[in-house]
């Protein structure tokens, strides 16, 4: 197996720069990685060589001309099914989408392509990213590359595993309540999610519109901030995107240094209710920082104890009017019933085929939430939560930059063992939401491995919203003084992929 | 269709008290959609004015048009609204094949405009003010026709075919309070509150207003409240009303309709009827009730609209007169009297004759030309597309008469040769040659003719009889093709019978 798919984006870009290899090769050795382990993994919903590898041709060209578009052109990615591409099926997961093609792309999409990055396949996810697990993809799961009997994550397993497994230098996701942070935490990667309105979701096929948010996955932070600096910006298809004039990102990884920076530890996410070993690599991570200068606070953020149930009355609800297009008059599946049907009985019928059980679920309860004489006690009383969760975190960034918690409470479950019980994979969740709630940034990166089942524990950190640069700041700090200590990557420590070809 | 029983309309009015709400959409003519960039058009090819967003496909989004937003508070201001200083759009969910994501982006609970006021006018002359409760913004569904049935309705079609050009066609919708008291005029009130608001948004040049196109759209609501009760009686909502006399009809027929089924102790269903031109009858739609579920919450898709202060100005220094202020204004500087201006205002031609009078006609010459000869003309051309001919010339036609060019009977047949497209007046008077014999020489020839063919006639008249004079002039006229001035004979016969 070529050493190209262990190389960083960062490091596969200077060596482009440097001449000593070619996109073509690039491309070839992941696709290569794919069809030798994605059988196992099955990190890919679609992936099309002739297509990326025409793309890499392309790219090699532009930098003989010495016209690269960008420093990551010719750098392959993985992309989340969620996005919809031209050149290769979306299916958001869902049966309903099974091969439609989109007639645009999504605005990242169109980004990447623009940056010269050559897209590998689309990743499997939980249908409509619904779920924590990527155990509700109609496709079946991905799993996870440090253990295939466990689950990688969700909603975006498909883009962490593919990054964990060397199959991906980078990948795009989609977080809605954690779909980035949780399967790095997960995975033992790095994932961004960007303050709301950082990155355009023109063309993210939604969940929940007022949550959702693209970012990046990879395996170092240098590579999200490289990856975070392609796709962020004013979309003008998309109203809630900000016009903000952003920063780099990469400076902010460059010029790393966590001296005076003020943390706050979120009390709420600190003890009951998190794996033991969660919690120890949280607090010598935090030990870490503290020893380069950083003050370690607690703080309190009394609101977050309603915010998952609040967070599960407000997405199914824009979940349930979001879905309500797949209908099958102008895409996608239809289903006859027998004997032909008034339309009405065709969006029916097609709706029950098209749908997993876990959409149907969130659609009844979202539209429930908002029928009449429910509205107030339901959605009404969940938006009020929601406004008490950001008033709780700007009450927080008065007095610290940024805050810290464990990602999510456990390590990876094994396929299976959650599914009869949505409520605790819900709960899961608890760490992960609050930022979707507020709008604000967060990062996951590795913090270690948990003593008690050995498998990858990630360490989050938030910030107030447009202070994205923070994230990358203290996150890269923190992975250089890990890496310091433990003399090598996490990743390098997962066990090597046997067998498994597509 | 069977016509329900109907109760004769005085009765009805003797034991009832119709009371009446409206709902308009007015469809804007802004170039692009309201939350796409797709172009705004009539008529194009079926599912050609579409972007991903007009057919709600995976991962598309809207965005506000700016110009919309614009249309909408000029709409706002002109019907006497506050505007928001914040307004938001938010979702009303329900599946329907014309829908394209199955919910439609309206404003709910913080529409753009509310609290407004609109004067209106009947051919009575008598002046309603009808109270508004809101102006909001929403974007239109596409539009379904249905294959194979005998009605063209949805019920026992084969199948529909949908075209996606119209979805997201902006829409203002503006709905009035409850409006009491109208009794007697309930009809004619119906008609002139559409006939103002088109009237409004013509004059703000914010859409074509053309109701058999759908620009502009009424649902009429009509209940009845038994006299001496103060209970409001259960209402029905009638849609599908597209030309101004046509709701006058829809709502005379409801009331005659409720009346005689609450007479007979039945009970109103409330509902949605449709209004069939050609029977001239409401039919039973789907039930309605207050309680019908649309799920709406605010759309997270797009901000809230916070117009600049500044741009409300600008926007209300630009209004147009008001309708009712330009018919009191016009009124009085035309000096016409209340009959002859209530035949204007009824025959909506305001417009026509204030331009003919800006390009130099007298208001009453004006009034005659419209009033009389245009719309015969335009009676005569019933089903074409009417008949084209400006203010410009019409006032050029009036000119032509009082420089003694064309005698009146000259100029109704210049006039049709305009209908017809041949040119201008002036042209057509050229071209044809029509222009009245001014040559005194010409004229006294003719009438020397005319008066040796008459011997007993040139008696009577040099005996002082002068009325005989007209079986001459008769003569003459016939002799220069009516192309003569039939004062100017009168006056050359009398001088030559006197001289001969």
């Amino acid at each position: 197996m070529s050493d190209l798919i262990h190389k960083s984006a960062a490091e596969l870009a200077e060596m482009l720069a440097a001449g000593t290899t070619t996109s073509v090769e690039i491309t070839q050795a992941h696709l290569d990685r794919i069809a030798a382990v994605d059988g196992d993994v099955h990190a890919f919903l679609h992936v099309n060589a002739e297509v990326s590898l025409a793309a890499a041709k392309a790219s090699d060209e532009r930098r003989a001309a010495g016209a690269p578009l960008s420093d990551l052109d010719g750098v392959p990615i993985a992309i989340k099914d969620v996005l919809v591409t031209t050149d290769m099926p979306s299916t958001s997961g869902s049966k309903i989408l099974e091969g439609w093609m989109s007639p645009y792309d999504a605005t990242v999409v169109t980004k990447v392509r623009e940056a010269g990055l050559v897209p590998l396949g689309k990743t499997n996810m939980d249908e409509f990213a619904m779920g924590s697990s990527t155990e509700h993809s109609a496709y079946g799961p991905t799993r996870n590359p440090w253990d295939l009997d466990r689950i990688p994550g969700g909603s975006g397993g498909g883009s962490a595993a593919a990054v964990a497994a060397y199959e991906a230098p980078l990948a795009l996701g989609s977080d809605t309540g954690g779909s980035i942070r949780q399967p790095a935490h997960i995975t033992g990667t790095v994932g961004v999610k960007p303050t709301y309105g950082g990155v355009s979701r023109y063309g993210a096929i939604a969940l929940a519109s007022s949550f959702d948010q693209i970012g990046p996955v990879t395996r170092t932070v240098l590579d999200s901030a490289l990856l975070h600096d392609v796709i962020k910006g004013h979309d003008r298809h998309d109203s809630t995107s900000l016009t903000d004039e952003w920063p780099s990102f990469a400076d902010a990884v460059k010029n790393a240094n966590v001296k005076g920076l003020k943390i706050g530890v979120i009390e709420q996410l600190d003890g009951e209710g998190f794996q033991p070993g969660v919690l120890a690599r949280f607090h010598e991570s935090l030990e870490l920082l503290k020893a380069s200068g950083a003050e370690i606070v607690n703080v309190s953020l009394p609101s977050l104890e309603h915010a998952v149930a609040a967070y599960y009355l407000i997405l199914p609800a824009e979940a349930s009017s979001n879905l309500a297009k797949f209908d099958s008059v102008r895409f996608g599946l239809r289903v006859q019933p027998e004997g032909g049907g008034t339309v009405e009985q065709v969006m029916s019928a097609t709706r029950e085929a098209g749908f997993g059980a876990e959409v149907k679920r969130r659609i009844i309860l979202g539209t429930y939430a908002l029928s009449a004489g429910y509205y107030d006690a339901y959605y009404g009383s969940a938006q009020k939560v929601r406004t008490l969760v950001q008033c709780d975190f700007a009450d927080a960034f008065s007095k610290v930059d940024v805050l810290a918690s464990p990602t999510a409470p456990t390590t990876a479950w094994k396929l299976g063992e959650q599914l009869d019980d949505p409520v605790a994979m819900w709960r899961g969740d608890i760490a992960t939401i609050p930022a979707n709630m507020a709008g604000i940034p967060g990062i996951s990166i590795p913090a270690g491995l948990a003593d008690e089942d050995g498998l990858p524990v990630g360490i989050q950190f938030l910030a107030p919203a447009r202070e994205d640069a923070r994230l990358y700041n203290v996150g890269a700090a923190l992975e250089a003084l890990l890496e310091k200590k433990w003399g090598h990557t996490l990743l390098s420590q997962a066990p090597e992929l046997k067998g498994g070809a597509l | 269709m069977a016509k329900a029983k109907l109760m004769d309309y005085d009765k009805a009015l003797e034991l009832f008290e119709p009371v009446l709400g409206f709902e308009v959409h007015v469809e804007l003519s802004t170039k692009t959609k309201m939350f796409s960039a797709a172009p705004n058009n009539f008529g194009s090819e079926p599912n050609t004015n579409i972007t991903p967003t007009c057919l709600g496909l995976p991962g598309s989004l809207p965005v506000v048009n700016e110009e919309a937003v614009r249309y909408s508070i000029s709409l706002g201001l002109a019907l006497g609204c506050e505007i928001a200083e914040s307004s938001s759009f938010a979702r009303k969910n329900y599946f329907y094949p014309d829908l394209a994501k199955n919910y439609q982006i309206s404003q709910f609970d913080e529409p753009i405009a509310i609290n407004g006021n609109v004067e209106v006018e009947l051919p009575n002359g008598r002046i309603v003010q009808v109270d508004i409760e809101r102006a909001h913004m929403e974007e239109d569904a596409g539009k379904l026709t249905h294959v194979g049935g005998s009605t063209g309705r949805i019920q026992g079609a084969e199948y529909s075919l949908v075209d996606y050009n119209r979805a997201g066609v902006p829409l203002v919708e503006i709905v009035t309070r409850m409006i009491e008291g109208a009794e007697h005029d309930a009809p004619e009130l119906a008609k002139a509150y559409v006939a103002t608001i088109r009237d409004i948004v013509i004059a703000l040049g914010i859409s074509d207003a053309k109701m058999e196109r759908g620009n502009l759209r009424c649902d009429a609501n009509v209940s009845l409240r038994p006299r001496g009760s103060d209970k409001l009686g259960t209402r029905t909502e009638t849609k599908n009303v597209n030309s101004l006399r046509s709701v006058e009809r829809a709502v005379r027929y409801e009331i005659q309709r409720q009346a005689q089924i609450l007479a007979d102790g039945g009970t109103i269903i409330q509902e949605t009827r449709h209004w069939h031109e050609d029977t001239g009858a409401t039919s039973a739609g789907r039930p309605k009730s207050d309680a019908d579920d649309y799920r709406y919450f605010p759309e997270p898709d797009l901000l809230p609209v916070v117009p600049d202060p500044a741009l409300i100005e600008e926007l209300r220094a630009a209004l147009p007169e008001k309708p009712a202020d330009r018919r009191r204004r016009l009124k009085a500087d035309w000096g016409f009297t209340d009959l002859e201006f209530q035949d204007v205002v009824n025959s909506g031609l305001l417009s026509e004759i204030t331009e003919t009078v800006a390009a130099g006609a007298t208001p009453q010459a004006a009034r005659k030309w419209w009033t009389g000869e245009i719309a015969r003309l335009a009676n005569a051309a019933e089903g074409d597309e009417g008949i084209d001919i400006s203010p410009a010339q019409v006032a050029e036609l009036q000119q032509l008469v009082d420089e003694g060019t064309l005698t009146d009977r000259l100029a109704r047949q210049v006039l049709e040769a305009v209908a017809a497209g041949e040119g201008s007046p002036r042209e057509i008077v050229e071209a044809q040659g029509l222009a009245v014999v001014s040559d005194d020489g010409a004229l006294i020839a003719a009438i020397d003719e005319a008066l040796s063919a008459q011997p007993d006639v040139l008696e009577k008249i040099k005996d002082g009889k002068v009325q005989a004079a007209g079986a001459v002039i008769g003569a003459v006229m016939k002799a220069m093709q009516g192309k003569a001035d039939a004062a100017r004979v009168r006056e050359l016969v009398l001088e030559r019978a006197a001289a001969l």
